[in-house]
């Protein structure tokens, strides 16, 4: 890269077209210092290495196991990267979460239709979200604190309404449970929505002028006021959209599981935020891709089933999960040094 | 300026090389130093002088070559070397620790080295008021946030001197400085040559270089062109080294004497923002370049910014073409064609990491957009070609990051962004701050010519010289207010000096 800039610095314009070095070589050539592509490659080295090392690795259960467990999971990662994308972070996805599972399951079962029940969830959710946009944005607080102290009060908030126990939804409906549960054909409908999530948000982010700003807004914030875009708008924006999409998630977990769990989600945070960060998310704002966190997410999660399958204990999972998202960022800043 | 009688050389330089993998940054590099002599190293972005003053600093290690300190040849490894050997090294970006004390910031190195478990904080004071004495009035309890820039500069100095330097590098340290404050450095530069402290000094500007050095090295494409001494040259001899042409025509022709300045384009009238601008009245003219002027602080930033609605609260009357514009925020003002070139290109001009097409679009994603939202990437390349090729733009392709190009391709880059919405008015601040003398000068014809072609220009610059060299009228800010205006014959130094201090008190406060 540096020689290429630094030639072409010192040489004359060029009179390419498009944005970058046209021809098939060099289209493999940038694919090949993507991001994305390294983690497909080492996701497909897993996956091979698993099928050999266990015969129930590459079976259609545990894959749609595999890919039950990240796609809700998935739909917090495209909020959360689109908002480290804008500069910002949240602690609270996890309590937040688990609190519109709370909200809906409560009012369900006070009799409120579910439908109407989970509405209420995600505007209780995504109100929440625009309260810590405000503390961001017009008190002037930082993201970290803020978000921590939602994570605290939703999570006290869940504890609350429940008592700390799981509240059984038996009577849901069919119909309702089918969001959770169901399939279409030998697609589960988690990974339909799922999946609807990510297209949808891939092309906004990279192609909308919308979205466009919120790469503006965390790449410089003062450079992009000193642009005209309204950045304390686009910050509250991707801080509220954040909270809307636990809020869905947590909809999904309770038709999911039939019950609201207000202990769901510890940690869950953790694990978002570094499946962003691996996918190539910055957490000074400015970078990232919806597919690379994806990838990420997959990644943690086949590395996952890959410890429970070797019936490796769950407390090793976590040091090995850490250690992975301490590799990859320590690559990503070489990689990146080199470019420099 | 007094000559060096001594010969005696400090540090020589013989035929330093280094490369960056395939580019060769030094090619065969030869310097000298004598004592008490101040150096100047000229050169354009990219000749090689902050490879040079890296490998004597021993930030960089060269690839061949030899420096010898008193003679005798020395491997310099570490800038904790350098400083053992007697280099001091003020870099051109202030790296203090603001809330801390100037005293403790001065002998930070000290402390780190000290084995003592307390703080003698009284002791520290005294020491470094002991050094501050020979540079100014700095009170060395308070804490380096509360200073000026200059001062701050003045506090890197003396950081630099409590190691016994004999050799201290300066590295542009005018950039951020009014014409006052740098004429202070000056003075505590030549008061330190006398106390037989060499001094090499790195600028771009021609004036300082000529009332204030011994002798000038010029480095060019990473190789020794010349040294010569200052007395029996030209500044013409300099930029002509520097460049390897003649620059006969260092700014671009003004507006003829019978050629008047057409229709009002933009009309101020009684700008005021409660605590930094009052009663700012003043007519933009078609085809003209209207300069600004004034001491750092004196508010011509903030009047400008003002008018574009950045920051403050402002009242007062804009009207474009005669038509009065209710403007409530930037967006609004970029839609009315009234864009702002930040002086700060790296803090909020640019965005370094993203890439030239989307830095040109920013202002307005609109155009290179469908009806629904949707950026068209092809457009958008297109767009930062068509300006990249008429600002004369040198990139490899419009995605590389911004990060990549030379600093005067980065400010060509923030014009094309200025240029992406068919500006009405552009109020450039500092156009030309840390661009090279080649860039410099393209970047004015650009100006005359945006001027010509119709769109108001505004340029603010702490630089006088580009002042009455580029711009047609010169307003004068002094303390929140016009104090008057230059222009034609009247266009001098003196006067505009004269207009933005007289009656001012000391120093500008920033």
């Amino acid at each position: 890269m540096r020689t290429d800039s630094a030639v072409a610095d010192a040489a004359t314009p060029m009179r390419r077209r498009g944005v970058a070095p046209t021809g098939l070589v060099s289209t493999i050539g940038r694919m090949m210092r993507m991001r994305e592509t390294g983690l497909i490659l080492i996701i497909l080295a897993l996956f091979i290495a698993m099928s050999l090392a266990s015969p129930y690795f590459l079976t259609w259960n545990n894959m749609r196991a595999m890919a039950m467990a990240f796609a809700v999971e998935g739909i917090v990662v495209v909020g959360m990267t689109i908002l480290l994308i804008s500069g910002g972070i949240d602690l609270s996805v996890g309590s937040v979460t688990a609190l519109a599972m709370v909200i809906a399951g409560l009012l369900f079962l006070n009799g409120v239709d579910p439908w109407l029940a989970s509405a209420v969830a995600i505007a209780a959710c995504t109100a929440i979200g625009a309260g810590m946009g405000f503390f961001v944005t017009r008190v002037g607080l930082h993201h970290f604190i803020v978000s921590l102290a939602v994570m605290v009060i939703a999570r006290g908030l869940c504890l609350l309404g429940t008592g700390g126990r799981p509240v059984g939804l038996y009577t849901l409906p069919p119909e309702f449970k089918f969001i959770g549960q169901g399939s279409i054909g030998v697609v589960p409908v988690v990974i339909v929505i799922f999946v609807v999530v990510v297209v949808a948000f891939d092309f906004l982010l990279r192609r909308t002028t919308m979205f466009r700003k919120v790469f503006y807004t965390g790449s410089n914030e003062k450079a992009a006021a000193y642009s005209g875009i309204r950045t304390k708008k686009v910050l509250f924006l991707t801080t509220t959209l954040c909270s809307a999409l636990c809020g869905v998630a947590g909809i999904i977990y309770m038709a999911r599981f039939g019950s609201a769990q207000p202990t769901f989600g510890v940690g869950m945070e953790l694990n978002v935020i570094a499946a962003a960060v691996i996918g190539g998310a910055s957490l000074k704002g400015g970078s990232g891709t919806i597919f690379g966190a994806i990838l990420g997410t997959v990644l943690l999660s086949v590395v996952s089933s890959s410890l429970a399958l070797l019936d490796v204990s769950v407390y090793w999972q976590d040091i090995i999960r850490g250690s992975i998202l301490l590799t990859a960022v320590t690559i990503d800043h070489y990689l990146n040094k080199r470019r420099g | 300026m007094p000559s060096v009688k001594t010969d005696d050389l400090i540090l020589e330089i013989v035929d330093l090389t280094k490369s960056f993998g395939p580019i060769q940054a030094l090619r065969g590099v030869n310097f000298d130093l004598r004592r008490g002599e101040i150096h100047a190293l000229a050169g354009e972005n990219g000749a090689g002088k902050s490879t040079l003053m890296n490998i004597i600093d021993g930030i960089l290690r060269p690839d061949g070559g030899e420096i010898r300190l008193d003679g005798k040849a020395v491997s310099i490894t570490s800038p904790a070397m350098a400083q053992r050997l007697g280099i001091g090294f003020v870099h051109q970006e202030i790296a203090l620790c603001p809330d801390v004390t100037v005293a403790e910031n001065i002998f930070m190195g000290a402390t780190n080295a000290s084995r003592s478990l307390w703080m003698d904080y009284r002791g520290l004071e005294e020491r470094a008021a002991d050094i501050l004495g020979k540079l100014g009035d700095i009170d060395p309890a308070a804490l380096v946030g509360t200073l000026s820039i200059s001062q701050q500069q003045l506090v890197e100095i003396a950081k630099a001197l409590t190691l016994d330097c004999r050799v201290l590098i300066l590295d542009e340290p005018t950039a951020a400085l009014t014409e006052r404050e740098a004429r202070v450095l000056f003075e505590i530069m030549r008061k330190l040559a006398a106390q037989g402290i060499s001094i090499i000094y790195i600028s771009h500007r021609m004036v300082e270089i000529f009332e204030n050095c011994h002798r000038v090295t010029v480095l060019r494409d990473g190789r020794y062109i010349t040294t010569l001494d200052v007395a029996s040259i030209k500044p013409a001899d300099v930029v002509k080294a520097m460049v390897g042409r003649v620059i006969d025509n260092l700014y671009p022709p003004k507006l003829a004497a019978g050629e008047d300045a057409g229709d009002v384009i933009l009309d101020i009238r009684d700008l005021t923002e409660r605590e930094r601008f009052r009663d700012v009245s003043f007519a933009l003219h078609k085809g003209e370049i209207l300069g600004f002027a004034g001491l750092i602080g004196a508010g011509r930033s903030e009047i400008v910014k003002g008018i574009c609605r950045l920051e403050g609260e402002v009242t007062g009357e804009v009207a474009l073409h005669g038509r009065p514009l209710d403007l409530r925020h930037y967006a609004d003002s970029i839609a009315q064609g009234i864009v702002y070139l930040s002086e700060d290109r790296k803090g909020d001009g640019l965005f370094l990491d993203m890439s030239i097409a989307a830095n040109v679009s920013a202002l307005d994603l609109d155009r290179i957009a469908s009806g629904a939202g949707v950026i068209d990437e092809a457009a958008e390349a297109e767009q930062a070609e068509k300006l990249g090729g008429r600002l004369n733009l040198k990139y490899g392709h419009v995605g590389q990051p911004v990060s990549s190009l030379s600093g005067g391709n980065q400010q060509k880059v923030a014009i094309a962004k200025m240029l992406s919405v068919s500006p009405q008015v552009i109020f450039l601040d500092e156009p030309t701050r840390g661009v090279d003398v080649g860039a410099k000068a393209e970047i004015h014809r650009i100006l005359r010519d945006l001027a010509r072609s119709g769109v108001g220009i505004v340029v603010i610059s702490s630089e006088l010289p580009e002042l009455i060299g580029v711009c047609d009228r010169v307003l004068v800010v002094r303390e929140g207010r016009i104090a008057g205006e230059a222009r034609g014959d009247d266009m001098t130094e003196d006067r505009i000096m004269y207009l933005a201090s007289i009656g001012d008190q000391q120093g500008a406060v920033r």
